[in-house]
């Protein structure tokens, strides 16, 4: 093993310029590997999150017939402590309600919250843009619907549900959730001044919740309706609802695979020929080592060797070249405000995982001059000179 | 003395479809510790008889023994043992490995053998480029040397694993005759000091003079086998 090493190694410094190019060659498969992977799953995660970052992802809410979820406290600890993988849940009192200002009266759908667990889904502190949160008799309103009726900071809103109640609460402040229908839809406000306004009592309508990996949305919410077994609630997750973006980034997920798939088919063609021109090349050198007695195994594992070394160095080189290039499309290739057009997520199991493939591909691709070389006769090197 | 070489009928034939019979029912055998000469034209089938002797090629017909040992039923990796220890090769050229210096050209049938290098292996190696008058260069790359020089140096990795047998084509070849006359002279020396068996082809008749035994091949044949 050792003299097989030694020799391989000195094959290929002998060939030093040779060696570079098969490193070279194999350093951009495994860069560009690198760098459309990254780049995918950063435009993947980018757009996952702007859809479906600040949204639930799963919900459970009542049935018509229910209108409200009875012991919903109970429910949410349940579900704490037996789903992991939630990252945020928080209870909503929701309604429609009309927003009467002047002659008009709107159509609004106005949300009860407890702010300290909505904020890990909504992140409405970042959302605001003018005032502060809403307490008890307080509202927020959208920047659209602000626009639209005139209304200003402090102002009273006047709401009336369909049983026929008329409410007045305080603006506190206004939202922007960059989605227009939210921003002239929604009135939120505080947890009990809902649950006052639709006489729910101490109940909730929804439970909504985020989820770690979002991928896994719809096992978590199989998992909970599964645990709370109750045909008075219903229990939806993003993927059932957006069934289009979640095609999009199938289909951008089985592309990018795509790539890296015939990105890697080139690598191993790469390195298989011209492995296999090094065998020929060699054949002289091959020829008088099993003169002087090498045994075939260690002739051959020269090779695999070789193809060893290539795919190491040619990995390394790769990824280094690879995150260089990532590095520069996030530095140079900006948006207007600053912002890269991308950002890049490193995701190191993927990076470690392209390297050792072009490693494996090399190793599988000098398979085939190291059987070639177990059939070298060192007669035919000898009579032919 | 015993036989260490004995070759029985071999018959050597090249090509399918258009044959060509290099030997004839050869019978020969060589005398452990023999220094023999093999002379014969260019074509006479000299080369191919070494090979053969060498086990690099396999009879067409016939049997090779070496040191009792019928070399036609060993396998692969003993056959590969067999050149590495028992037999050592000197080629009308000289194949030295290009990567390596001459130094490491000659260790390598040591290496090969499996044993690491220690002190005294480097010592046996330098000892050898010496006799063969090469220790100023031994640090060269291969192919930094001139054609004598990489000769000697085959010489000298013939020598190194102190095989029983030394099989030489025209291993002074394209030397000048002081050199060839040197070589001749420690090829001698390793002769009678460990009982080596050399075989050795030549088209040279002074040299060929110089070995116990003459064997002239012609058209495949043996025409002419003298002992001294």
């Amino acid at each position: 093993m050792r003299l097989s090493f030694k020799i391989a190694a000195r094959f290929l410094k002998f060939n030093l310029a040779q060696t570079f190019l098969i490193v070279t060659g194999i350093a951009i498969g495994v860069s560009v590997q690198v760098f459309i992977g990254l780049l995918i799953q950063g435009l993947q995660q980018d757009l996952v999150n702007t859809t479906i970052g600040n949204s639930p992802q799963i919900t459970i809410s009542a049935t018509k017939e229910a209108a409200v979820i009875e012991n919903w406290e109970e429910a949410i600890d349940e579900i704490k402590e037996n789903e992991p993988g939630l990252s945020a849940i928080s209870a909503a009192a929701d309604g429609p309600a009309f927003l009467l200002k002047d002659d008009r009266s709107d159509p609004v759908i106005v949300r009860g919250w407890i702010f300290e667990d909505a904020e890990g889904i909504y992140s409405i502190e970042e959302k605001l843009v003018e005032g502060r949160l809403p307490k008890e008799g307080e509202v927020i309103a959208g920047l659209n619907l602000k626009d639209e009726l005139g209304l200003s900071l402090n102002e009273e809103m006047k709401l009336a549900t369909a049983s026929g109640r008329i409410e007045e609460y305080r603006i506190s402040g206004f939202y922007d959730f960059r989605v227009s229908s939210i921003n002239s839809s929604w009135v939120i406000t505080d947890i009990k001044t809902a649950q006052g306004l639709f006489d729910y009592g101490d109940e909730v309508t929804s439970i909504e919740m985020q989820v770690q990996d979002v991928f896994a949305a719809d096992i978590i919410a199989d998992s909970i309706n599964n645990r709370i077994d109750n045909e008075d609630l219903i229990i939806d997750n993003w993927k059932a609802q957006n069934q289009e973006l979640l095609s999009g980034l199938n289909g951008q997920s089985i592309s990018s695979i795509m790539i890296q798939v015939f990105v890697m088919i080139s690598v191993v063609l790469g390195i298989s020929s011209v492995l296999a021109i090094t065998v020929m090349q060699k054949s002289k050198e091959i020829g008088i080592l099993k003169a002087m007695g090498i045994r075939d195994g260690d002739a051959s594992r020269i090779f695999l060797l070789q193809g060893l070394i290539l795919g190491v160095f040619g990995a390394m080189l790769g990824v280094a070249l690879g995150l260089g290039l990532s590095v520069a499309f996030t530095t140079f290739a900006l948006n207007p405000d600053g912002t890269p057009v991308i950002a890049f997520y490193i995701n190191y199991g993927f990076i470690a995982l392209s390297g050792g493939i072009a490693i494996l591909a090399s190793l599988v691709a000098s398979f085939i001059p190291a059987r070639k070389s177990l059939k070298l006769n060192p007669i035919e090197v000898i009579r032919n000179g | 003395m015993a036989d260490i070489i004995k070759l029985e009928k071999v018959s050597k034939i090249y090509g399918d479809k258009i044959k060509t019979q290099v030997l004839f029912d050869l019978d020969l055998a060589f005398e452990r510790g023999s220094f023999n000469s093999i002379i014969g034209a260019s074509g006479s089938g000299k080369s191919t008889l070494l090979n053969i002797i060498g086990t690099l090629d396999k009879p067409t017909a016939g049997k090779v023994l070496i040191g009792d040992r019928d070399v036609s039923i060993l396998a692969k990796k003993q056959l590969a043992d067999l050149r590495n220890s028992t037999l050592g090769f000197i080629f009308q050229f000289h194949y030295l490995l290009p990567e390596f210096t001459a130094l490491e050209n000659v260790l390598m049938p040591h290496r090969i053998k499996g044993g690491g290098v220690d002190k005294s292996t480097f010592k046996k190696a330098e000892e050898l480029m010496d006799m063969v008058g090469l220790s100023k260069v031994k640090n060269n790359p291969a192919n930094n040397m001139s054609g004598g020089q990489q000769q000697r140096t085959a010489i000298a990795r013939a020598l190194m694993n102190n095989p029983e047998i030394i099989l030489a084509d025209e291993p002074t070849g394209n030397l000048d005759s002081d050199s060839t006359e040197n070589i001749y002279k420690n090829l001698r020396e390793i002769n009678e000091r460990s009982e080596t068996t050399f075989v050795i082809i030549t088209h040279d008749r002074r040299i060929a003079e110089k070995a116990d035994r003459i064997v002239e091949i012609k058209d495949g044949k043996i025409e002419m086998d003298v002992s001294r």
